[in-house]
């Protein structure tokens, strides 16, 4: 057992260990970038860096063909770590080599953190308009509203990943709704078409917009699907209905036919359904006041893009205005606002909404790696200057 | 004597740059010194009439130099007067340059047509334009019927690069004769003056043949024409020449004279005059150039300046400044220092090791002294850290690098340092001049980049990174050639190398990193996110793997020195890849300049370190030098 783990100790202590992985790094991202021109950066992060295994299509086939961002970073990690505990026994000389190798474990760790933990929304807002929500860039879910008071909506919001999961069947809603949520269908990614009226068979929804339009299955991508649903609602006193929803079905649709909400009544309440990108909820509302795009004279190079703001707290205690433009972010209450597109003629702009716990932690490893490396170089280089002076002065 | 050597190489490289940086004005009757400060806005930015006049001619001919067709050598200024003032005359000089063989077949030219086999007159190009406007089209048709059926449009050929770029040289040509008078007036000064006396008649009879009252129509045509003219030129004239108008909050609004004629002429006579006192100005100027009488050239230039100075002071400070930098060339000049210091560098290694040794020494040092005040310089010009592009990237790599190599001739003396100073700061500055081909180097900052601290603590680290690895390379590539080809690479100098190396690769692991991890958060400040996979931060990151790679390899002694010096030969291909390779791939936030000229070069970069490598870690290989 002991001659085993000498063993395994043995191995993720090694320089050469080290070597190799940073050469397979090195080639990792290299054929990474190459590729990028090719899948684009969504499907580089999927098929070489957040993978175990790097996949390089061939054919229509995704085949592993090399270690992966998690394989090499990970391994990595292991040897740093190790090379810590058993090999860098602490001592004031080795204090930059403890403090650069510490910063770069802090940095793979802050980068899993954040691959994990980070999340990224949008909030796009028309001068003057105001959101208390910023929406996912990609996960869509499945909103049963009741609309029924004047002042405030009440929101039951389901996840995309659990109507894919429930395809068929119902979806446990703990009672928060009067009625059950069975997904008859689920599509990933969908277009819309005018049903044939001529067709033998009766539509597979029973209400709202699914009686004159139908979902087709498109291939799904990496970026950009567009999901629907056929979703029937159940009472106490029988079905309700079958409603077709899909995210293209909004109120910002370019078909004006898509553009009206389905909505219905039941037991004297008004509800709306409704397939929508991801909404995060905050106990604060921003409102855009203005939106600035200035370009250089005579050129069309943008010299500025920014969005004045103002935020204000549901409980009241914050009402502030801000200034958020290109390299000059808002933090506020654990979320980071940044400039991210803007349509100025429109008066238009969308911010980008991150929610990034670890944040600070590339900020410290890079402080750390910096002062072990000068520590560590420094001490060689004065060691270094201060034999050649002696050479120099014991020459003749 | 050779005592006194390096003094006298320093005196002699001081006389010279004396002699060079200071060139006296041109001689000529006419105050082309005056003219060619005079402030314009183009590119957003306000800079003198000379800059104009010379990065135009770069663009158009890849050299500032310029001569009529008697071999008369033009200064920038006269080109530039003549384009805008006679065209007719600047149609004759040769600066077009084509060099793809179906161009010039295109046209129907063979090599021999054009001054040194590959520049051609406006007046050459002018039967055949419509067949450029032909090819022209067709590529853009293509490019069009790509994008409406949802594809990428094709990649151009050489062929259709070269025609697009021709095309686009034409067109600035003729916009750039459109600035400052109609091209096709004889007079444009005796124009404004007839349009201006004529103007209110002209206007009222406007008015009355709208209203379908009886009217001059021949006043009301006249001033149409004008109106037409002065319309062509608002839409094509390329210099904005015209400052702001009196009342105008905004000291950027600076106008092409079509523009600023549009605007005048609704304001009547009177008003006519006071607001295009500007344009009215350059119309004399042109009269005057175009007759050839220096005393009203002159008289004009001495007037019109005084104008500019209340509001523009400060601003005219910076364009007097840039035009005494541009004839300055200090960037050529420590080109010619560089080599002079490498070749001094390189014979201390056959005889005198000391004394040429210091001269070579001390050259460097001088050469590096004129590139950091042209650095600085630039950095007062533009009011930013020093590497905005890739432009100035190339000018502080270079300077980096010589700084670094200085350090450590100050130590070693034993003239590598200065050899490879002399090769880097040399081989930089030429690879600067051709990046300054695309047009003016000082260029605004896109808003994503405007960011001084950003600029000045990440750019700079990461180049610096750059400047220490391809440093690291040149000593092994010395090292190399000097242990294979020469018996010059004793115990000693072997020894001396491999610590250099070793050295300048941490120091190279430290700044690149920083300035990597710098980047990071940069772009977690600007958008969002720590690291993005972007083909630039990749290219930065494999240089830190790299230089990590080398630090590892050689403390687990997994290569010896021949190892250690291959893995640095091979940093230079790293970096090489990561500084230009990343640009041609086109994609990403950092694709800030395509480049396809470049890339036939870096190939050749790549195989020749390739080769190096090769020879440093083949068995086979006899090493003359039996120390190494």
């Amino acid at each position: 057992m002991s001659d085993l783990w000498n063993a395994i100790v043995k191995f993720f202590t090694s320089l050469r260990l080290t070597v190799v992985l940073l050469a397979l790094g090195i080639v990792l991202v290299f054929v990474a970038t190459i590729a990028q021109v090719r899948v684009g950066v969504w499907g580089v992060h999927q098929h070489f860096f957040h993978t175990f295994f790097a996949r390089w299509e061939m054919g229509g086939v995704l085949v592993p063909v090399f270690p992966g961002g998690y394989f090499i970073g990970g391994l990595l990690l292991l040897n740093l770590i190790f090379s810590h505990i058993y090999r860098l026994k602490f001592a004031w000389k080795k204090l930059g080599i403890q403090l650069a190798h510490a910063g770069v474990i802090l940095l793979l760790v802050g980068e899993l953190f954040a691959g994990l933990l980070q999340e990224d929304f949008h909030m796009s807002l028309n001068e003057g308009e105001t959101r208390s929500y910023a929406e996912s860039f990609r996960d869509h879910e499945l909103a049963i509203v009741d609309t029924t008071s004047p002042d405030h909506d009440e929101v039951v919001a389901i996840p995309e990943a659990l109507l894919a999961r429930a395809r068929g069947g119902e979806i446990a809603t703990a009672g928060k709704l009067p009625f059950h949520v069975v997904v008859k269908e689920y599509l990933p990614n969908a277009g819309l078409g005018m049903r044939d009226a001529s067709a033998a068979t009766p539509a597979p929804a029973t209400a709202g917009l699914g009686q004159t339009i139908v979902a087709v299955p498109q291939s799904v991508k990496s970026e950009g699907n567009s999901p629907a649903a056929l979703v029937e609602l159940i009472g106490a006193g029988g079905p309700l209905g079958t409603w077709l929803v899909s995210a293209q079905i909004s109120p910002d649709s370019p078909a004006p036919i898509l553009r009206a909400a389905q909505s219905f009544d039941h037991d004297g309440r008004r509800w709306r359904i409704e397939l929508r990108l991801r909404r995060d909820y905050q106990p604060f509302a921003v409102t855009l006041l203005k939106v600035t795009h200035d370009i250089y004279p005579g050129t069309t190079i943008p010299k500025n893009f920014s969005s004045r703001v103002r935020v204000r707290a549901n409980d009241g205690r914050e009402d502030r205005e801000a200034l958020i433009y290109m390299n000059n972010p808002l933090r506020y209450r654990g979320l980071t606002f940044y400039q991210f597109q803007m349509d100025a003629a429109n008066h238009n702009s969308v911010l980008q909404v991150v929610r990034n716990p670890g944040w600070t932690l590339p900020y410290v490893s890079c402080a750390l790696v910096a002062l072990g490396l000068v520590i560590q170089f420094g001490l060689s280089l004065s060691r270094f200057v201060g034999r050649r002076q002696t050479a120099v002065s014991a020459q003749p | 004597m050779k005592k006194l050597l390096p003094l006298s190489i320093l005196l002699l490289g001081v006389v010279y740059l004396a002699l060079v940086l200071f060139p006296p004005a041109p001689k000529s009757d006419f105050n082309l010194d005056g003219f060619s400060r005079l402030p314009v806005l183009l590119n957003g930015r306000l800079k003198p009439m000379d800059t104009v006049a010379r990065t135009t001619l770069l663009m158009l001919q890849g050299r500032q130099r310029v001569t009529n067709p008697d071999g008369r050598a033009l200064e920038p200024t006269e080109w530039l007067l003549d384009t805008l003032y006679r065209p007719k005359l600047s149609d004759t000089y040769q600066v077009f340059e084509i060099t793809h063989p179906d161009v010039l077949a295109l046209f129907g030219f063979v090599a021999e047509d054009g001054a040194g086999k590959k520049r051609f007159a406006f007046n050459q190009l002018q039967p055949r334009l419509d067949e450029l406007d032909k090819q022209a089209r067709l590529i853009a048709q293509a490019e069009e019927q790509a994008r409406q059926d949802g594809r990428e449009p094709p990649d151009r050929n050489a062929f259709q690069r070269a025609v697009m770029e021709l095309r686009s040289h034409v067109i600035l040509y003729d916009r750039l004769s459109a600035s400052l008078v109609h091209p096709a007036s004889a007079d444009f000064l005796g124009d404004l003056q007839k349009f201006q006396t004529g103007l209110d008649a002209g206007r009222a009879a406007l008015r009355a043949r709208e209203a379908g009252q009886p009217h001059d129509e021949a006043a009301a045509k006249a001033t149409l024409d004008a109106a037409e003219r002065f319309g062509f030129m608002a839409e094509n004239g390329y210099l904005r020449a015209i400052p702001p108008a009196a009342g105008d909050p905004d000291s950027d609004n600076w106008r092409n004279a079509g523009t600023a004629l549009i605007e005048g002429s609704g304001a009547g006579a009177d008003g006519f005059a006071d607001r295009t006192y500007a344009v009215q100005l350059y119309a004399a100027l042109g009269r005057a150039w175009a007759t050839q009488t220096p005393a009203v050239f002159n008289e004009g230039v001495q007037r019109y300046r005084p104008t500019l100075a209340g509001r523009f002071g400060d601003r005219l400070a910076k364009t007097d400044a840039e035009t005494r930098f541009n004839a300055a060339l200090p960037f050529y000049h420590g080109m010619v220092l560089y080599v002079g210091a490498f070749l001094l560098a390189v014979c201390s290694w056959l005889v005198w090791p000391d004394a040429l040794g210091r001269a070579a020494y001390r050259l460097v040092g001088l050469a590096w002294a004129l590139t950091t005040g042209g650095i600085l310089m630039r950095m007062w010009l533009e009011g930013r850290p020093p590497v905005t592009n890739l432009y100035s990237s190339a000018l502080f790599i270079g300077w980096g690098a010589v700084a670094l190599c200085l350090v450590l001739e100050k130590f070693f003396r034993n003239g590598v340092g200065s050899v490879a100073g002399g090769l880097v700061g040399f081989a930089t500055l030429i690879i600067a001049h051709y990046l300054s081909l695309g047009g003016d180097t000082l260029e605004m900052m896109q808003a994503v980049l405007d960011s001084n601290f950003w600029l000045a603590t990440h750019v700079v680290a990461v180049t610096t990174g750059y400047a220490a690895t391809f440093l690291a390379g040149f000593l092994a590539l010395i090292y190399v050639f000097r242990g294979v080809f020469t018996r010059t690479l004793d115990q000693a100098t072997g020894d001396a190398l491999a610590k250099m190396v070793y050295g300048i690769v941490c120091f190279a692991t430290i700044f690149s990193f920083v300035g990597t991890v710098l980047g990071g958060i940069w772009a977690d400040q600007s958008w969002g996110r720590f690291w993005g996979w972007d083909p630039k931060e990749n290219g930065a990151l494999i240089i830190v793997l790299w230089n990590a790679l080398i630090l590892h390899a050689r403390w687990g002694g997994l290569v010896k020195r021949r190892g250690l010096m291959a893995l640095a030969l091979f940093g230079n291909i790293v970096t090489a890849w990561s500084w230009f390779g990343v640009n041609m791939l086109g994609v990403g936030l950092h694709s800030y300049g395509f480049m396809d000229s470049a890339l036939f070069w870096l190939i050749a970069f790549v195989v020749s370190q390739l080769a190096l490598i090769a020879l440093a870690t083949a068995p086979g290989v006899k090493w003359r030098s039996t120390a190494a």
